[in-house]
Parts: structure tokens; C-alpha cells; sequence
């Protein structure tokens, strides 16, 4: 399985198990900044780590500090492989602009239609560089 | 269409310093918006110096380094903190450190000290029509619908960005098109004197934000002017039950003197017909605690209290003494006026916990008791502080909130809709 995405924010190609989100989810409040889980009790994938996941975000919700979470787990080395999403989502990716003004290491974000999604849910997936997504096998 | 910045910015944007960080940070923000352009602002309102955590600090220690200074008004709005000293914060080292010097970064940016999530009640009124960059919830909800400013939602590092170069994405809320109401919220159902209590407000704006989402809607049978605390009742109400960053009131907000003028077509796309059962429901559904024999605390001051709201707390607690605290949250600028005649004294002797320059639900000043029960008067504190505090809420008028603070146990009356 291979599509080429339009690249969101550049960053470092990643690659890792894939989580493949069944709700949107807001990161403040539903997403721990210093170890990646999803602390969120009412989202159906509670207790999922997203740390060195590639993610794939069918949407946001919530609080407008997304970003401060996002870029937190960027500072404390928990931030997802690569960030895959239906729309750009200006909020939360300010965490990943920020942060690569800050001169950390940020993964790449790329945008796929939501449809796709599922066909890398429970394997390895790897984002390139310029925006490729790959099935690993 | 794609963005195009102008010389000048294109410039700021290509140095290295904080004001080249902040113009990189806003374009990309823009040209992920589908922004054409940026746009001037007149003033801001920073969201950012609340501490999530140590990124966030040393971001704004970076722009201070780059000697990167604000362009326009900004206020701040909470921090993590009381720096006036009036509560005691039970945040520890070291994030109470990297909070306070969170706190002294956008200081030195050159924002103003107000640290109140209400600036429009604390002299920071930006004029009707009026571009602006504003985060904070309530404080974007009451400046677009009650002012008539022009914000969108600024999250965290965009609101101080826009600050810094004074402009801001051409989009959204900023442009006259996208602020006109495609629905209705008719509140004519209701009985009068459940329109005149203190909680209508708070409890329909709960209702309204779960029901338009982020919809531009128009309130229609309201019986005059509700008052402007009631406005920023429903506002703060709205905007945590749904994402609200704009309502109109026929004939009481400023873009809305009455409903044809305000809505997008001849017809609305929809009519919502607030029901008293409605009413019933939203209301139900600020409580979270079942019936229960007592309470720990009771919160109040989400939005951050006005004087008004000072004088109505002391009027109700009529010098008698609390069984349980009462945490009063507000900003500096009502403190002032507090301290001069003598009235804070008296507060906090009948078992007022006053509490400046934050709040209960964004830093941890409330004894961490378990199965604690809070009761509230704020739609805003009943939304997020079952989460934040772990205490289980209880909702209801600041008549009720106060009887119960002296008893101890949980007193209602009954307001039908």
C-alpha cells in the first residue's frame, strides 16, 4: 500500500507501528504531554501511546493549547513518528512550526484522505521525506 | 489562492531574530489557513503564559533573547500563579519555577501585567469593527459578539506571534461575510422570570454552544438588554460546551440590532426552539455530582468576577460566616478597587478565599481531597472542573452557592423555566 501525500509541515521521515484513530481527540486534556498516552477516558482508544506511533487523525477537538501539548511531546522526545491527517489542522500543527523554530527535531505531517486511513491500520507504516506513505512488510 | 506577503514582511520574516520567528510563525499559520493575506491588528490578548510545561517557557525566553517586543495592546490573560499572593498555589518545583519565568518572559515582551481571562472588564475594549488577535475562549466570544472587535480563536504561540507583528491570517471571523447568523435560538418559550434569574444566562449558553457548535446563531426573544456579566455568563458557557467564537442577540449585540439585519439570507437554515425542557436538561447536565449531603468548596469567577459581582457576594453573605470556602477568582484590576475600602478584608474574614491573576481549574489551589464536591454559579468551572480537579460539580445561582457556603450542604431553589 503506497500514497503519495501532500506534505503539511516538513520534517524528519518517520516510520512505526500505525494508530489509526477511530474519534477525533483534543490534546489538552485527552493526550499526557510527558509520556504520549491518551488520557482521555472517553476516547475508544484510551491508554494508547502515541510516542513513535505514525498517527493517523481523523480531526481535532477542543482547547486551542493542542499546540503547546503537541510541541511538548516534541521537547520531551514522545511525539508521534509522523503525523498523518485528513485537513490541515493550523492549531495543532503550530505545535510542530514552533517547534522547528525552536530548532528541535520535529516529525513530518502529511495530509492523506480520511478513507485511506484504514488500509494501514495494524502494521508498520513509513513517511518519507517527501511525503510518501509506505505499507512495511 | 495562495498566500502573498508584502515586501516589508517578507523581510521581518527572513531574519533571525524573535520578530523574524513571529513573522515565519503567522505566515505559516496563514498559509496553512488558506489565508491570501495578512492583516493589521489593533490589539491582542495572550493566552500563551499559562504553563503547560517547559516548551512553552523556553519559546517565550526565546522570542525575549531575539529582543522581540510586542506591536500593539496586549493584555494577558491567566497564568499559573498568583503573583498577588492572595491564594496559595500547590504547584511544585520545578514547574513552579518554569511557570514564573513563563510569566516573566511575556513581561518582558512588553505585555500588560492584567493576567485576567475578563480584559474587557478590565479596560481592554477594542473598538467595533476593529481587527484584533485574542485567544482565550470566553474573552474571543465576548470581543467578537458583545464589542464587535474582530478575532478568530488564537491558540497558544499565535496569539503572541500576531502581537509581535501586529497582523494577523485574513480569514475567518476577521471577514463580514463569515459573521452573520444561519440560525436561530428563540428563547421566546421561556417564562420571564426564569429570563430575569441569574441563571438563564449561563445555562442557555451551555445549551447554545452544545447546539450551534461552531455556527454563527442569533438569540431572538430576549426581553431587553440581560446585562453585560450575563452576556459574558453565556458567552464563557457557550464557547466550553461548543466552539463558539461568535453569538449575536437581536436587538443587544452590536452587529444585531435585529434579526433580518444580522442573518446570512431572508431565511435562517434552521430554528431552534428552546423548550423549557431544554432548559431543564442543560441545566441537569452542568451538575455532575448525584444527590449528595454536602460539600467541600464552592467556585465562582469563571469568567473572572467584576466588581458587580463582588458587590452581589458580599450582599448575599451579609457579614455571616462560611462552613466551607468560597474561591472568588479575579483579576488585579477588580483586586484594586477590593483593597481600597476595605472589603477584601471582610470577605476573607467571613471564609472567602479570593483568588488573583488565575484559577481553580487551570492550577491546583483546592485541596486534592477526592470525591470532593464543588458547587458553582460558572457553566465555564462546571464544564472543566470534574476534569481539572477532580471534584465532582454541582451547579447553581450564586444565591444558592452562597446559602450552601454557610450551611455546608447543598440548598436550591427552584427556578422553573
Amino acid at each position: 500500500m503506497n500514497s503519495a501525500a501532500e506534505i503539511l509541515v516538513p520534517g524528519k521521515a518517520g516510520e512505526g507501528e500505525a494508530l489509526v484513530l477511530m474519534a477525533p481527540i483534543s490534546f489538552w486534556g485527552g493526550v499526557d504531554p510527558k509520556t504520549g498516552r491518551i488520557a482521555d477516558v472517553r476516547h475508544p482508544q484510551h491508554g494508547e501511546v502515541i510516542a513513535g506511533r505514525v498517527l493517523f487523525l481523523p480531526g481535532t477537538i477542543g482547547s486551542s493549547s493542542a499546540s503547546a501539548v503537541l510541541m511538548e511531546l516534541v521537547h520531551n522526545g514522545r511525539a508521534p513518528a509522523a503525523l498523518v491527517l485528513h485537513e490541515p489542522d493550523a492549531i495543532l500543527l503550530l505545535g510542530l512550526i514552533v517547534a522547528r523554530e525552536m530548532g528541535w527535531q520535529t516529525p513530518i505531517a502529511v495530509r492523506l484522505e480520511r478513507g485511506a486511513f484504514d488500509a494501514y491500520r495494524g502494521g508498520a507504516v513509513a513517511v518519507a521525506a517527501d511525503g510518501a506513505i509506505t505499507a512495511v512488510i | 489562492m495562495s498566500l502573498s506577503l508584502s515586501p516589508e514582511e517578507q523581510a521581518i520574516a527572513a531574519r533571525q531574530d524573535g520578530a523574524g520567528m513571529a513573522m515565519r510563525i503567522v505566515a505559516e499559520s496563514a498559509r496553512l489557513l488558506g489565508a491570501p493575506r495578512l492583516i493589521p491588528i489593533a490589539s491582542a490578548h495572550i493566552d500563551g503564559a499559562l504553563y503547560h510545561g517547559d516548551s512553552g517557557t523556553l519559546f517565550a525566553e526565546k522570542l525575549v533573547e531575539g529582543g522581540a517586543k510586542v506591536a500593539v495592546r496586549s493584555t494577558l490573560n491567566v497564568g499559573a500563579l498568583d503573583l498577588m499572593g492572595c491564594s496559595r498555589i500547590r504547584l511544585e518545583e520545578p514547574q513552579r519555577g518554569m511557570a514564573r519565568r513563563m510569566m516573566e518572559a511575556y513581561r518582558k515582551l512588553g505585555c500588560e501585567q492584567s493576567w485576567t481571562c475578563a480584559p474587557y472588564q478590565a479596560g481592554h475594549r477594542p473598538a467595533l469593527g476593529s481587527d484584533v488577535a485574542w485567544g482565550e475562549s470566553n474573552a474571543v466570544v465576548f470581543c467578537n459578539s458583545v464589542l464587535g472587535a474582530r478575532t478568530n480563536r488564537y491558540g497558544d504561540f499565535l496569539d503572541i506571534a500576531c502581537a509581535i507583528t501586529g497582523r494577523a491570517p485574513d480569514y475567518g471571523l476577521h471577514r463580514p461575510e463569515n459573521r452573520q447568523a444561519r440560525l436561530v435560538f428563540d428563547v421566546s418559550g421561556l417564562s420571564a422570570s426564569f429570563l430575569a434569574s441569574e441563571i438563564a444566562w449561563p445555562v442557555l449558553g451551555s445549551l447554545y454552544g452544545r447546539e450551534v457548535g461552531n455556527a454563527i446563531g442569533v438569540v431572538t426573544g430576549a426581553a431587553g438588554h440581560p446585562g453585560e456579566d450575563a452576556l459574558k455568563a453565556f458567552g464563557a458557557a457557550a464557547a466550553s460546551s461548543g466552539a463558539v467564537g461568535l453569538f449575536h442577540i437581536a436587538g443587544v449585540t452590536p452587529e444585531a440590532p435585529d434579526v433580518a439585519a444580522i442573518l446570512a439570507g431572508p431565511e435562517p437554515e434552521a430554528v431552534i426552539r428552546v423548550t423549557p425542557e431544554m432548559v431543564a436538561k442543560a441545566r441537569a447536565g452542568l451538575s455532575t455530582a448525584a444527590a449528595v449531603k454536602t460539600i467541600d468548596a464552592v467556585a465562582i469567577g469563571s469568567p473572572h468576577l467584576s466588581h458587580a459581582e463582588f458587590d452581589s457576594l458580599e450582599r448575599l453573605i451579609a457579614g455571616r460566616q462560611l462552613a466551607v470556602p468560597v474561591y472568588a477568582c479575579t483579576g488585579r484590576h477588580a483586586l484594586a478597587l477590593l483593597e481600597k475600602d476595605g472589603r477584601r478584608k471582610r470577605l476573607e474574614a467571613s471564609g472567602v478565599v479570593i483568588v488573583a491573576d488565575t484559577c481553580v481549574v487551570v492550577t491546583p489551589i483546592m485541596p486534592d481531597i477526592g470525591n470532593g464536591v464543588l458547587m458553582t454559579n460558572s457553566g465555564k468551572f462546571a464544564h472543566y472542573a470534574p476534569g481539572n480537579t477532580g471534584y465532582a460539580v454541582l451547579y447553581a445561582s450564586l444565591a444558592d452557592c452562597v446559602e450552601s457556603a454557610v450551611l455546608g450542604k447543598p440548598v436550591f431553589t427552584d427556578v422553573a423555566a
